[in-house]
């Protein structure tokens, strides 16, 4: 268990003031200077030292991403953009980062521009997060106020300029390309890649976007050293991470928690442990909607790292823990999770666009169990037609739920359909109706 | 270069090329809705997936995917016929399958890949996506269920035409293309949308339901509606034009055709003269070709040569223009002119009058002025040119005349010629811009001749052009543009007053008293001398019709073989794609057939023959389609002198009716009424 001293997030609760004058007792905006002063490659350097990875979803190791930006500033203008667009399902970390602990989040801001040359940076906000933007935004005045950021930032020689931008409410503005054509003021719509944003992506601009967990936990990393954080965790799994448990879970929580903690001792210690009890418990979507759901047997032993869930084909994702109990309809459920992707699907790529729409339609039928057994298969080949085959991730997160759920669900999704069949007599197969 | 290897056959390709450059390069057809090699990239169909060694083993948008050196890739592999057919799957399962009874159908890029790469049956049971369909005007009908959101409209809008006035709405499946408000397109190319739709979503709205493609005999020749010389094919069912499509050259259209010329067709067989007709006792009579000739020869009997006259109209070919003449001075008459809009166009030198720099040359200019012109309406592929231009940066534009949006910004300097003289002295701003480009252009437009200071106005823009360094030796930034398909032809081969003789205004009102029209609707016909004998020929009952004594009924530009020379000196052909209805016959043929009535025959039987005295007239006839461009070899400039002030106004007033054919079109009816406000015209 991570000892309260190896804590990051000292505030995650709200318990403490989120004000500057609260941060600064808890360490934040101490020795930014010098940390500054020791130059960005030498930065660059100790966060790729430390391992961490990035904290949004897909665990691109954070410093080798800043070191994709140009060592020299050209004649174009570099861009830090801070993902704070917090959309996917069963997800709340950045949110209370946002909340009580905002200038960890500014500071690291602050540190990841300089390091990578950035005189700006933009935080993208979700926008049905009004109250924590209100929030961010007054810790930003109050950072300006301090000399913390804004024309030589503490003190470094370096001008510094951070902006809130809101955004309308996208699930795909998360997608880090969506969200430079967002912040441009066009359609949420991801771009194709390469150009990778570090060559071409804000307003043309070399870019580098970055999860709020990924930037808040940086000036911590610098302050105690790369050695610190990667002696945490899991090797290649380095250091803590935020864990957000819901679902059917007694007392259900944000924690930060050393990688590779094992699932069954962190909902047991911190969420209170499952309702009715660890074997009710009947499956858990371990990283954000997106990633495939896990059934007890691998629920039993499975460490909480990128690594380790990656080798039973599910991701760590942003590391929401979403439990299901034994009175859980898995299929209802995942079908919801259909209902959202094609819901948030931009439309740009055909395969997501018309495939969400599909998977959506036959998913619901499953529900019911108006299908047939073959449909099974069809779907988990729709699934497979949709995924690598779109320019963002979307698709593959449309797609991982629905695999997950017949790779570990197949049986109860026949019952339902012979149930079905058993009740209608008419082979369980309708026409589909126009109104659908 | 980069060398690629596609399917195994190496390939060199220009670094910065995609991959489906390469495979195109390697001779492989690569599947593709979205992708277009005239608009940006948008990699959205997912259509023309490859696979790629060394790089994950997943499929690549190979639209989207540049080629590095030593690249391999594979368009076979059981991965890539599994991943289109999957993508090819997602697109018909909301596709209406409506074929039989849509207007893209043989012609269909979702049908031909469809074959190749879709199932025999469908998996997909629940119900289908139906759209509402958008109203875009008179000339594009939409079928929005069709769609497949591949984008080429919006793109094709935002960076050809220059009207970005088409976007998608929504998101994911409930993704539609529209107008975002319902409005009518505005562009003067919004025909082209209904080509790079690779389905049946945008379909011609006069064409619906008309015919299939394989029905139809396809005919390659020239657009005669406007002064570019568009390549064009020409759609024909039996004697009918049912429709014209552009044909690809580069130089000049690209692959594009300008909505008059596209949509006018119906007025190919509206209003048309199909026999001769006689006035007799102050109404015309339908008559057989001899009365006809009798009537002319009876009416020429005793009249001196000068007291005859002869004016060519906008349609005219080379051909019937030189016989036309060859017949006048037959007749001892040195009274043609070609100019029947009054414009004062030098026929001194031939640079005086064409667009020297030439259409694709607009590419390397960095400094255009406009004088009197509104390319968007006079030439919208010269439009789409110079905005082509523009959007590659680094383009400074300025235009004198009336305030006109032409899809890019322009400064306006000045409303008349009294600008022209600051610019030539240097004195005004814009002179130092252009005299600092490489490359400047001054553009002429017809508004700011056909003036009577129009001769002033050619020398003092000749003149600006000399100063700021636009007569170079290697680059010839002096241009004509015209607005008549048959002008430059007409100048070339000296269908002006020859010595002695009348200019159009001379012949009008009473200055001939044998008036021979061909083709000329564009003159004021109420001031013809009401003594004057009128001889039209001609293709359509208009104007020019409405006044004569006599009707030959000639061949519109479909219906005769013909040589035209387009605004920047590019002498092509338009070939016969069906017969003249009725009684009319090919206007060469019919001045030959008069000729011979008047015991004077023209020395040509046949047409070659006709063309081969075309080049003892003007060797530039024998340069057929090619346009070597030349530097300016003498900087003296056109005699004219005099600038008397006063706005320029602009030379077409309505876009849609500018000729007999388009006037005669129902379907340029329909767009005069939806987009024309009436304006005042220049030779009004």
């Amino acid at each position: 268990m991570l000892s309260d001293a190896d804590r990051i997030f000292t505030n995650l609760y709200g318990t403490g003031d989120a004000g500057l004058k609260g941060a600064r007792s808890r360490g934040d905006w101490d020795g930014t200077k010098a940390i500054i002063e020791r130059g960005r490659e030498a930065i660059v350097e100790e966060m790729k030292a430390s391992g961490l990875r990035g904290r949004g979803g897909a665990g691109f190791p954070t410093g080798m991403k800043w070191s994709f930006m140009p060592k020299t500033i050209g004649a174009l203008p570099h861009y830090l953009v801070v993902n704070a667009d917090e959309s996917e399902p069963g997800t709340c970390k950045d949110r209370d980062i946002i909340r009580h602990d905002p200038h960890k989040l500014l500071e690291g801001c602050f540190i990841a521009s300089f390091a990578m040359g950035a005189h700006a940076c933009y935080i993208y906000i979700r926008g049905e997060f009004y109250n924590e933007a209100v929030a961010l935004q007054s810790a930003i005045d109050e950072a300006y106020e301090a000399g913390l950021i804004g024309k030589n930032a503490c003190g470094t020689g370096w001008d510094f300029d951070c902006y809130l931008h809101r955004g309308a409410g996208a699930y795909i503005c998360g997608e880090e390309t969506a969200l430079i054509e967002s912040l441009e003021g066009k359609k949420g719509m991801p771009r194709l890649k390469p150009p990778f944003p570090a060559a071409m992506g804000l307003y043309g601009c070399p870019t580098t976007v970055n999860n709020v967990e990924s930037i808040a936990v940086a000036p911590t990393i610098l302050r105690r050293g790369a050695s610190w954080f990667s002696a945490l965790g899991r090797p290649k799994n380095a250091g803590t991470k935020l864990f957000c448990i819901s679902g059917h879970v007694n007392k259900p929580c944000n924690v930060e928690e050393e990688l590779g903690i094992p699932l069954k001792e962190l909902i047991e210690k911190y969420a209170g442990g499952v309702r009715g009890g660890w074997d009710n418990l009947l499956a858990v979507i371990p990283g954000g909607a997106s990633v495939p759901v896990l059934n007890k047997a691998t629920c039993d032993t499975i460490l909480m790292d990128f690594d380790s869930l990656r080798e039973v084909k599910s991701g760590l994702g942003t590391a929401a823990v979403i439990v299901m109990d034994k009175s859980t309809d898995i299929i209802k459920a995942i079908a919801r999770l259909s209902q959202f992707y094609k819901h948030e699907s931009c439309g740009q790529c055909t395969p997501c666009r018309e495939g969400t729409g599909w998977m959506m339609r036959v998913m619901n039928r499953m529900v019911q169990g108006r299908a047939t057994i073959d449909e099974i298969d069809t779907l988990e080949a729709v699934t497979r037609q949709i995924e690598g085959h779109t320019i963002c991730a979307l698709g593959d997160a449309a797609a991982w739920p629905i695999q997950g759920l017949i790779k570990n669900f197949r049986p109860v999704m026949e019952e339902r359909i012979r149930a079905y069949k058993a009740q209608s007599g008419n082979g369980g197969r309708s026409m589909p109706l126009a109104a659908e | 270069m980069v060398k690629v290897t596609v399917d195994g056959i190496d390939v060199d390709v220009p670094p910065g090329s995609n991959v489906l450059q390469a495979c195109e390069a390697a001779g492989i057809e690569v599947p593709r809705f979205c992708y277009h090699e005239r608009l940006s990239v948008a990699g959205n169909c997912r259509m023309c997936l490859v696979e790629i060694e060394k790089a994950p083993p997943k499929p690549f948008a190979s639209c989207a995917y540049p080629v590095n050196e030593g690249m391999v890739v594979h368009t076979d592999t059981p991965m890539v016929k599994k991943a289109r057919a999957g993508v090819m799957e997602f697109l018909l399962i909301n596709h209406p399958l409506d074929c039989p009874i849509c207007d893209q159908g043989g012609e269909c890029d979702l049908q031909d890949q469809a074959v190749g790469y879709g199932r025999d049956g469908s998996r997909y049971t629940e119900a289908k996506r139906a759209v509402k369909d958008k109203d875009l005007g008179p000339l594009v009908k939409t079928v929005m269920t069709r769609c497949i959101q591949c984008t080429r409209c919006i793109r094709f809008s935002a960076e050809i035409a220059g009207t970005p006035e088409l976007g998608a709405t929504a998101r994911g499946e409930g993704m539609e293309v529209g107008t975002y408000v319902q409005k009518a397109l505005t562009s003067e190319l919004s025909g082209n949308l209904i080509d790079i739709c690779p389905v049946g979503a945008l379909t011609s709205k006069p064409y619906q339901f008309v015919a299939r493609p394989w029905e139809l005999k396809k005919t390659d020749s020239v657009d005669v509606l406007d002064a570019v010389g568009t390549n064009i094919r020409v759609d024909a069912r039996g004697p009918e034009v049912l429709r014209i499509l552009p044909r690809l050259n580069e130089d000049v259209n690209e692959e594009w055709l300008a909505d008059k010329s596209r949509f006018s067709v119906d007025g190919l067989k509206r209003r048309r003269l199909d026999s001769c007709w006689v006035r007799r006792d102050g109404s015309l009579v339908k008559a057989g070709w001899e009365e006809a000739f009798a009537a002319i020869e009876g009416k020429l009997k005793g009249v001196a040569g000068e007291r005859i006259g002869a004016i060519a109209g906008d349609l005219c070919d080379a051909e019937s223009m030189l016989a036309l003449k060859d017949l006048m001075s037959r007749l001892g008459s040195a009274n043609t002119d070609c100019r029947q809009d009054g414009a004062a166009l030098d026929a001194a030198r031939r640079e005086f009058y064409i667009f020297n720099t030439s259409i694709a040359g607009i590419e390397e200019a960095d400094a255009i002025l406009l004088v009197g012109s509104n390319p968007r309406r006079e030439a919208p592929l010269v439009n789409a040119r110079i905005l082509k231009r523009w959007r590659a940066g680094g383009l400074k534009l300025a235009s004198i005349g009336t305030v006109a949006d032409l899809t890019y910004p322009v400064e306006m300097i000045g409303d008349g010629p009294a600008v022209l003289a600051a610019l030539a002295d240097g004195s005004h701003p814009f002179a130092a811009v252009l005299k600092a480009a490489k490359h400047p252009m001054v553009i002429v437009g017809q508004g700011a001749l056909r003036r009577d200071d129009g001769a002033g106005v050619l020398a003092a823009a000749w003149a600006v052009a000399g100063a700021v360094g636009a007569l170079g030796a290697e680059w010839h930034g002096f241009n004509v543009l015209h607005t008549a398909a048959a002008r430059v032809g007409g100048l070339d081969l000296g269908f002006v007053p020859g010595p002695g003789g009348k200019s159009v205004a001379g012949m009008l009102g009473g200055g001939v008293d044998v008036l021979w029209l061909l083709g000329a609707d564009e003159i004021d016909t109420s001031r013809i001398g009401a003594n004057t004998f009128v001889v039209y020929q001609g293709h359509h009952g208009d104007a020019g019709a409405a006044r004569a004594d006599v009707i030959l009924p000639g061949a519109a530009y479909t219906e005769k073989n013909g040589t035209y020379v387009s605004t920047e000196g590019r002498v092509q052909r338009g070939q016969l794609a069906v017969y003249p209805p009725g009684e009319a016959r090919e206007d060469w043929k019919i001045l030959r057939a008069f000729s011979g009535w008047l015991v004077k025959p023209l020395p040509y039987d046949t047409i070659e023959a006709l063309r081969a005295r075309l080049e003892t007239v003007n060797p530039v006839f024998a340069r057929l389609d090619i346009l070597p461009r030349f530097g300016c070899s003498d900087a003296a400039g056109p005699a004219g002198a005099g600038l008397t002030g006063g706005a320029f106004r602009p030379a077409v007033a309505n876009y849609y009716q500018t000729d007999v054919i388009s006037r005669a079109s129902p379907t340029m009816a329909a767009c005069t009424a939806a987009y024309a406000a009436p304006v005042a015209v220049a030779a009004e």
